[in-house]
């Protein structure tokens, strides 16, 4: 279903990618495409590297060889803020909130950073910009929380403003280090559930580091696997996840999910 | 709109503190240019960016008055050359400091600073170095205006510039790029990954600052009308950052009702305890960061709060 009939260039692609931090090799010759569209999981156990692509394809740390293009643009050794400006945005591991404002202007931020970020006089809460970051709100269920200044809030609300911010950009690709991690539990479905839907109404391509192999399971169309800076494995979930090595390199002693 | 009712009031009452107290109309006008130079380091702070520099931007509007008078006379027109002198030394400046943070940010302002003040006490030939240079009595509209009169046009234009600096600053806090400044504070690099230039965050708002502090600058020299390298030593830089955190930066309201308790304060002390006046001064400010730590616009809000609850 994915990958096979692909007719124009891929969102996405990396190839080569090497980095190391001392005499640890976080990417190992990592090569990846990412297609126009889907939803990507990617799983791995801690110190793999997971983090470290996604940080060297949004201009966070620079590879020591290899390529990254997006849309056909080499874009290896940009700077973040020129990367997203070509449509790729990101979510953070821990959630990156300007702690001294309200949820809302942490929206309204992201979205005048699209247009009318230099306007000196006109506020940024304007009654357009205001509508348009309480409607994302809404999408996540946030919408209550708009008006509580983003240090007040508890670590599941910070995560999901912290990735609502990301689709303030409006990206072609979105990029999501573990969104749910220290959501509850009871709400971590419910909130993926909304959230990819959204993502594919909009036809937004996502790529998401992910721990919970249920989440993976039920949302991504294709999971790789990291192990040690390289990628161990990719596929559907349903092959990839069955697959015994990756039992062993991923969950390590933990049981399989069904 | 309290913010503009409480600049009202304070308005109304330095304008009667200065017909009472007619030596007072002087120390008013200083005390306000002051709070201009006060309102641009706010701007900076609440980007988490202390300059420990920014009297040059003082003494370059104030020497620009001073080495243009014999051309110019005119009030106006000579403040907005000082302006303008300020605002490009600004740019200069400000291409190069918005790219460091925190005590490198202020201490490469502190060392642009110094670096101004020894040119100006070296170069006799230009400057009459610590003797400094006076500045005969510009007219205001083509009038020529004696004594008293001329430090009334002066306190009130004074005024205005208060009125129009603090109603722009306050809509551009409000803007995204004003907004920004907190944010380039708590978390610089999402900034970054919202494709916004952080840098130019920080740049923008030190061009506006550095041309509030060449207007106070101007306001000064015009009320002084003789100007001295001491304008641009790193105490006077150093009581603008004392001033701003006695004023305190929640609103434009703070820089000035610091800057009038400060020269308030000051004289006051300077002339009950002459020996004395920089240890009360001290005790004052130690005062509102251990009491008030959100500085006397804080208590201000406090006090309005409290008065809410009883009424």
């Amino acid at each position: 279903m994915v990958g096979e009939t692909r007719v124009s260039s891929p969102l996405l692609e990396a190839r080569g990618l090497v980095l190391a931090f001392g005499g640890v090799r976080a990417a190992d010759g990592i090569d990846l495409d990412v297609n126009e569209g889907e939803i990507l999981a990617i799983i791995g156990p801690n110190g793999a590297g997971k983090t470290t692509f996604l940080n060297m394809v949004t201009g966070y740390l620079r590879p020591q060889a290899g390529s990254i293009r997006f849309r056909g643009r080499e874009i290896t050794g940009l700077t973040p803020r020129r990367i997203v400006r070509l449509g790729i945005a990101r979510s953070f591991q821990i959630p990156q909130l300007f702690t001294e404002h309200t949820v809302l202007e942490n929206l309204a931020l992201q979205l005048a950073a699209r247009e009318g970020f230099w306007a000196p006089f006109a506020p940024l809460l304007s009654r357009a910009r205001s509508e348009r970051a309480l409607a994302l709100l809404e999408r996540f269920g946030l919408g209550e929380l708009a008006s509580v200044r983003a240090d007040a809030l508890d670590e599941g609300a910070r995560k999901l403003v912290d990735v609502a911010m990301a689709t303030a950009l409006a990206p072609r690709l979105l990029l999501m280090d573990e969104p749910t991690s220290g959501v509850a539990a009871s709400e971590k479905h419910a909130i993926m559930d909304r959230l990819v839907s959204a993502l594919r109404r909009e036809g937004v391509t996502a790529v998401f580091v992910e721990h919970d192999m249920e989440v993976v399971a039920r949302h991504a169309d294709r999971v790789a696997v990291w192990s040690n800076g390289k990628i161990l494995a990719q596929g559907p979930p349903a092959t990839v996840l069955a697959d015994p090595a990756v039992h062993r390199e991923v969950l390590g002693v933990e049981v399989a999910p069904c | 709109m309290p913010l503009r009712l409480a600049f009202a009031v304070g308005f109304l009452a330095l304008a009667l503190l200065a017909a009472l107290q007619p030596w007072l109309r002087f120390v008013l006008t200083l005390a306000l240019a002051t709070g201009l130079a006060v309102l641009g380091i706010m701007m900076l702070l609440r980007a988490g960016q202390v300059s420990f520099g920014h009297a040059l931007y003082v003494a370059v509007g104030a020497y620009t008055i001073a080495f243009a008078r014999p051309q110019l006379d005119d009030v106006l027109l000579l403040l907005a050359a000082a302006v303008l002198a300020a605002v490009v030394a600004g740019i200069l400046v400000g291409l190069f400091v918005s790219r460091y943070r925190d005590i490198f940010f202020g201490m490469l302002n502190l060392a642009f600073s110094m670096v101004v003040y020894s040119l100006l006490e070296k170069l006799y030939w230009l400057t009459r170095g610590t003797d400094g240079i006076r500045v005969a009595r510009p007219r205001l509209f083509g009038v020529a205006l004696e004594g008293a009169r001329y430090e009334w046009a002066l306190f009130a234009l004074a005024l205005v510039c208060v009125a129009i600096a603090a109603a722009l600053v306050a809509r551009y806090l409000r803007a995204p790029a004003g907004e920004a400044l907190s944010a380039l504070k708590t978390r610089e690099t999402r900034l970054e990954f919202a494709g916004v230039s952080a840098r130019r965050v920080l740049f923008q708002a030190y061009v506006v600052s550095a041309g509030l502090a060449g207007l106070g600058g101007g306001i000064t020299a015009l009320a002084t009308l003789h100007v001295t390298p001491l304008l641009v030593y790193w105490t006077h830089s150093g009581e603008l950052v004392f001033v701003a955190i006695l004023g305190g930066t929640a609103n434009v309201l703070g820089p000035f009702l610091g800057a009038v308790v400060f020269e308030l304060v000051r004289v006051h002390a300077a002339a009950a305890f002459p020996d004395a006046w920089q240890m009360i001064l001290g005790l004052v400010l130690l005062g509102i960061v251990l009491l008030a730590a959100r500085g006397l616009v804080g208590l201000l809000e406090e006090l309005g709060r409290w008065w809410g609850r009883r009424v």
